[in-house]
């Protein structure tokens, strides 16, 4: 019996040193565990049931039911799926690109030009309109709307590493690695690579965030995944002339939204404190 | 300075260049016949043979880019098939909407940012400083179109104290145009007040520790012109430059805003051109909003010289 007391003691100081983390994580997993369930507790979120259009939420309909009689919190906890998925594979997708090129650019200083040009004026379109563009050239699918979230954050990610490849690159346990003989691949990759570690992490979080909330608007404009996938933000676009007459079908999915957001930015907040003392001093 | 400003509005254009290299490529390297896109989905066999001839897409691809951007340097951003029209022309028509809404929260939200900031900065580690950034985190979580019919139930359907949605045009009087963008701007500007509001507050921190300001405490300087004339002053080119890196969030804001609240604006020109697949509008707006950024951001580094008398050019 000792041990479970252990840990519940380690999780509560933890919890008390890092607030932010804690309460953020706690959000971000209890979402993540009901997105994942979401078949097993909630009905189908395409089922129409034409007689219980616009029901206020009830016993029967927790959240109540939409213009077409579909059910709200059934359409909810499925449009977790998708805003969790595509948040953690456009923070994955885009880290690892980044990190490549940034590596690249930072230490073969004859690329870095031929490498930042073109990130400089990547960063200079405005990333839903390129995503929109990406979206409305190809066919709407998850994936593509993974690619177009994920390419104009590339070279915020690029910059980030750059800047710290510039700086590690010249300590000393550099040079000694150059002067003990290693080569370029692997003083990146063995003594390069560990330094960006920290900063990535925030970076990833703070990425997810911005992931989640580009991919409910691409919905919420129609450019998004395709429209028979329950998404927070379609919902919130095939409800809003019903907004008077039935507010719960935008103020549900909306405040969900909202919150997963919130938990995904206090997680990043906790982390930038205590993995990137410099920078929390900033913000 | 000029010389200066000229040389840096000449570094702009390998910038704009690459975007519009970009936009190129993206049409050229998606699946399907570029001509059989830009000419949309009521096109005939002719319409696209007539686009693919004035386009000289049987050229060498680098010969029709060239083309292409000779073309966009004289401001010819395209022809919309679906409103047989130039694209510059119908981003004039939805002009004034957009620039309004940006303008209008551009300056309230910069003002309300850095008195929030500066209260946070002077009042540091008390209950105030706490709630104007818990204010902050949660405004830059909640997305635009959240915000927007949130503020739409409450004001416009319940309080009944300002209207539902749609554009005044400010010829046909101020105050119903002032009344249709207040709104708008609040649902626009809460992300943008809660950037600048949080880079105020470090920024004034950092310099409310500097020794010239226990100097300007020591001699009696008044609290007020102390925050202003001493420490936001010495603060102003961080908070500058992140309101000009903010500017993109309002870019994109604007097309999600513009939705929400029905403003006939350049945003909804774009989104309306997504379900028409009207591709060369999307291309010419992208343009144009990188542009505007582009070149926003160029006043952000020009400016600092006003703020900083060390910096010359």
């Amino acid at each position: 019996m000792a041990r479970p007391d252990g840990i519940a003691r380690t999780a509560l100081a933890f919890a008390r040193r890092h607030p932010t983390i804690a309460v953020g994580g706690a959000l971000l997993l209890s979402m993540a565990l009901v997105a994942a369930i979401a078949p097993w507790i909630a009905g189908d979120p395409r089922h129409m049931t034409p007689s219980d259009r616009l029901q206020a939420p009830s016993a029967r309909y927790w959240f109540g039911t939409d213009s077409l009689g579909r059910d709200v919190f059934a359409r909810t906890v499925h449009g977790a799926r998708v805003s969790l998925a595509v948040g953690l594979s456009v923070a994955a997708a885009s880290v690892a690109a980044g990190l490549a090129i940034g590596l690249v650019a930072g230490y073969y200083r004859r690329l870095d030009g031929w490498l930042m040009r073109p990130m400089d004026g990547l960063m200079a379109i405005p990333a839903i309109l390129l995503a929109i563009a990406l979206v409305s050239l190809n066919k709407a699918s998850v994936g593509i709307v993974i690619a177009a979230i994920a390419v104009p954050e590339v070279p915020r990610v690029v910059r980030l590493v750059r800047a710290v490849v510039l700086t590690v690159r010249e300590r000393p346990f550099v040079e000694a690695a150059v002067g003990s003989g290693s080569r370029g691949l692997k003083i990146v990759l063995r003594h390069i690579l560990p330094s960006t570690v920290a900063p990535l992490i925030v970076q990833a979080t703070y990425i997810m965030a911005s992931a989640i909330l580009v991919e409910a608007a691409l919905s919420f404009l129609g450019a998004g995944v395709p429209p028979e996938i329950p998404t927070w933000g379609n919902m919130i676009a095939s409800s809003r002339l019903f907004l008077a007459r039935a507010p719960w079908t935008i103020f549900f999915p909306g405040a969900c939204l909202a919150l997963v957001i919130l938990a995904v930015n206090l997680v990043g907040d906790g982390l930038r404190d205590r993995l990137d003392p410099r920078l929390a001093r900033r913000m | 300075m000029a010389a200066y400003a000229l040389r840096r509005l000449l570094s702009m254009l390998p910038v704009v260049g690459i975007v519009a290299l970009f936009v190129f490529m993206l049409l050229h390297l998606a699946p399907g016949d570029p001509a059989a896109i830009i000419a949309g989905d009521n096109a005939t066999p002719e319409n696209i043979a007539q686009i693919r001839q004035r386009l000289g897409l049987d050229e060498p691809i680098w010969k029709q880019f060239l083309v292409w951007a000779a073309s966009l340097a004289q401001g010819d951003l395209g022809r919309s098939m679906f409103w047989n029209e130039s694209v510059a022309t119908l981003i004039g028509q939805r002009a004034e909407p957009t620039i309004a809404l940006a303008c209008s929260t551009l300056v309230v939200a910069v003002a309300i940012a850095l008195a929030l900031g500066i209260v946070a900065a002077a009042k540091a580690g008390t209950g105030i400083d706490r709630l104007v950034m818990g204010i902050a985190v949660v405004g830059f979580s909640v997305p635009v179109f959240v915000t927007g019919y949130l503020l739409i139930f409450v004001f416009a359907i319940g309080l009944k104290w300002l209207p539902v949605q749609g554009y005044a045009p400010i010829a046909d009087g101020v105050i119903p145009w002032l009344r249709h963008l207040v709104l708008p701007s609040a649902a626009l500007g809460l992300a943008y007040v809660a950037l600048i509001a949080r880079i105020t507050r470090a920024t004034m921190l950092d310099v409310l520790a500097e020794d010239y300001m226990r100097t300007a405490r020591a001699k009696g300087v008044a609290p007020v012109p102390m925050l202003l004339r001493h420490a936001l002053k010495n603060a102003a080119v961080p908070i500058v430059t992140v309101i000009g890196i903010g500017v993109a969030l309002l870019i994109g804001g604007v097309v999600i805003t513009e939705t929400v609240f029905n403003i006939p604006g350049i945003g909804r020109l774009v989104v309306d051109a997504i379900s028409r697949r009207d591709y060369p509008i999307i291309q010419g707006v992208i343009i144009l909003f990188s542009g505007v950024y582009v070149l926003l951001n160029l006043l952000v580094d020009l400016s600092y010289a006003l703020f900083d008398p060390r910096i010359r050019y």
